[in-house]
């Protein structure tokens, strides 16, 4: 019986027991000096949990008295995080060693908050929720703030501590009402009383607190405030990590909570997660327009596309959260790259962040130039590129859902948007007056990284690489 | 009883905890938004909040003869400790550096 369960949760186990003998191992054997092989051992463990998950997992497994599942859309989601966890770690190692920041807590907490985010996405009740939700938080809080001596950094770590902890308290606020009205904080217990009756007021407001605490996790308009700050403070690589790996995990959590606990609601929450999605879609096009900071303008792109995420989400079907899961694949490729190029600029060895340095770079550096055109045509979700499906099929569940509207009004936001990914272009290839050359020679590692990056989404139109296959029978798990 | 008052009017029941519940969490969101002053005031906050979701999941836990309202306060009380111990430590790194705390001075960036 427990043996059956501790080999449920075993990735899991691995990956905790590896950050915890690491983090002693390390403070033993010369603290900062050791940092660079931890960083390679961290990412090689996540590959190699990542890998363990695709192969030896199937089937649906429940564990602890359904506190844990482990199913084809944990498993889905599991491998989309870990994979972009590490290759998150491998394209820090040398931005970090530069500017004196590869301290060993850094993929010891990257580590950590991966277990979180697998936590997340398999929980099956509320507290293994809570749980999970909170050691991706507490570890995200810190490496935010991990530059300690840049008042940017501590001020941006500052400020997602104190949203986030809100956020922590509407979930549990909405979790102890949800516990009340229903009689139990597992969602198998939670989806009976949904089914059986209308919900009662006060499963209601649990609902939308619920929902509320978990919009700020996915920072969807209007729980957004946070986001642009902490991108702009964070360190670039831990900038990439916020964009990637957390915001997989908090759709998948929000995916799971709506459709396992509250799937017999779905006329209840569709109208809020609609309208959510519709605001984040728009602000996050409209406000990036004037950002001359391109860590912030990420930001604002990441709201808009969590935008398009939650539009397959408010669909409530199958064929929604299909879309949403390819949506998120294709997302977590794209910001790779862009982050990854974003980390190659530099001028005097200090990293650049201006928008306006771009000027003319196709010039001095064609292929970087080249493979960002595509990443930032896929972003605007341009046709012949792998963003564009993405948009298309969360735009498809919607329209066949009968949300018509929300569908239109994601075309117009995409146009919108279209704009300032465009200008980025139009700088690289026609600015004029450089004043100061900026160099993006970058390291090896983030050269491939960028153009693999920008390969995957001209190649993938092909197939999609299969990925279709795969999140259609994720998605099939979750709706009952 | 002649005075004729039933004494089930004068029990203090779920509601009534709730009702506190509710209340002092609305508290805590309040200190949060409109506290202008310290940073110090928004951990308090904070933990108001969290007190108050202990309060609404142990009033419910004994209201349905079932302990796992408790079991969840108690991880509530724990990742609480955690959070408060993860906030200060960034607090005093933002203080060395800002030489405040303040939360009006929290605006190098403009959010």
């Amino acid at each position: 019986m427990i043996y059956s369960d501790l080999y449920v949760i075993l990735p899991e186990i691995l990956l905790s027991v590896f950050a915890l003998v690491a983090l002693i191992a390390v403070v033993y054997a010369g603290k900062d000096q050791r940092a660079s092989l931890l960083l390679w051992v961290s990412t090689g463990m996540l590959l190699a949990v990542t890998a363990f998950i695709g192969i030896v997992g199937s089937g649906t497994h429940v564990a602890f008295n359904s506190l844990f599942v482990d199913d084809a859309f944990s498993r889905f989601a599991k491998i989309l995080i870990l994979a972009s966890a590490a290759v998150i770690l491998l394209m820090s190692e040398s931005f970090m060693a530069k500017h004196d920041l590869l301290r060993f807590e850094y993929p010891i907490l990257i580590v950590l908050a991966a277990v979180g985010m697998m936590i997340m996405v398999s929980a099956a009740d509320l507290m293994t929720l809570y749980m999970g939700l909170e050691l991706q938080s507490l570890s995200l809080y810190i490496v935010a703030a991990l530059r300690r001596d840049s008042v940017r950094a501590t001020e941006a770590g500052l400020k997602y501590f104190v949203l986030g902890a809100l956020s922590s308290g509407l979930f549990l606020f909405g979790a102890s009402l949800v516990y009340g009205y229903a009689g139990t904080t597992q969602f198998a217990g939670i989806i009976e009383t949904t089914r059986d009756q209308e919900l009662s007021l006060g499963l209601l407001f649990g609902l939308i607190f619920v929902i509320s605490g978990l919009a700020f996790k996915v920072s969807a308009v209007p729980f957004h405030m946070w986001t642009p700050d902490v991108y702009e403070g964070s360190p670039t690589p831990v900038t990439a990590f916020f964009s990637t790996a957390p915001k997989v995990a908090a759709i998948g959590l929000f995916a799971r909570v709506l459709h396992d606990a509250f799937g017999g609601a779905i006329a209840d929450w569709r109208q809020v997660i609609a309208l959510l999605s519709v605001l984040s879609m728009f602000l996050g096009s409209i406000a990036a327009i004037g950002q001359t900071d391109i860590k912030r303008l990420m930001a604002y792109s990441s709201i808009a596309h969590m935008g398009y995420a939650l539009m397959g989400l408010a669909a409530g079907t199958q064929l929604g959260i299909e879309a949403l899961l390819v949506y998120m694949v294709i997302y977590v490729t794209m910001s790779i790259g862009t982050f990854a190029f974003i980390l190659t600029m530099e001028r005097d060895g200090q990293p650049i962040t201006d928008i306006s340095a771009l000027k003319l770079i196709a010039n001095s550096d064609p292929l970087k130039a080249l493979s960002m055109l595509i990443l930032l045509f896929s972003l605007a979700g341009v046709p012949p590129m792998l963003g564009f499906f993405g948009k298309f099929y969360v735009l498809k569940s919607a329209y066949e859902a009968g949300l018509i509207w929300l569908a239109i009004a994601g075309v117009v936001a995409s146009v919108i948007g279209a704009y300032y990914y465009l200008r980025i272009v139009f700088l690289m290839y026609f600015g004029d007056d450089v004043n100061e050359e900026l160099e993006t020679r970058g390291t090896p590692i983030l050269t491939a990284i960028v153009v693999v990056c920008a390969a995957v989404m001209v190649l993938g139109i092909v197939n999609l690489f299969g990925i279709d296959g795969a999140a259609s029978v994720a998605a099939e798990i979750l709706i009952r | 009883m002649d005075s004729g008052w039933d004494e089930s009017d004068h029990m203090v029941g779920l509601e009534h905890y709730l009702t506190v519940a509710a209340t002092l969490f609305v508290i805590g969101v309040f200190g949060l938004f409109l506290n202008r002053k310290n940073v110090i005031i928004l951990l308090m906050s904070i933990e108001l909040m969290l007190l108050a979701v202990n309060i609404n999941l142990v009033a419910f836990s004994a209201f349905l003869g079932d302990l796992v309202g408790q079991v969840f306060t108690l991880f509530v009380l724990t990742v609480a400790a955690a959070e408060a111990a993860i906030g200060l430590a960034i607090l005093v790194c933002f203080f060395r550096n800002r030489g405040t705390i303040a939360v009006e001075d929290a605006n190098v960036m403009k959010g």
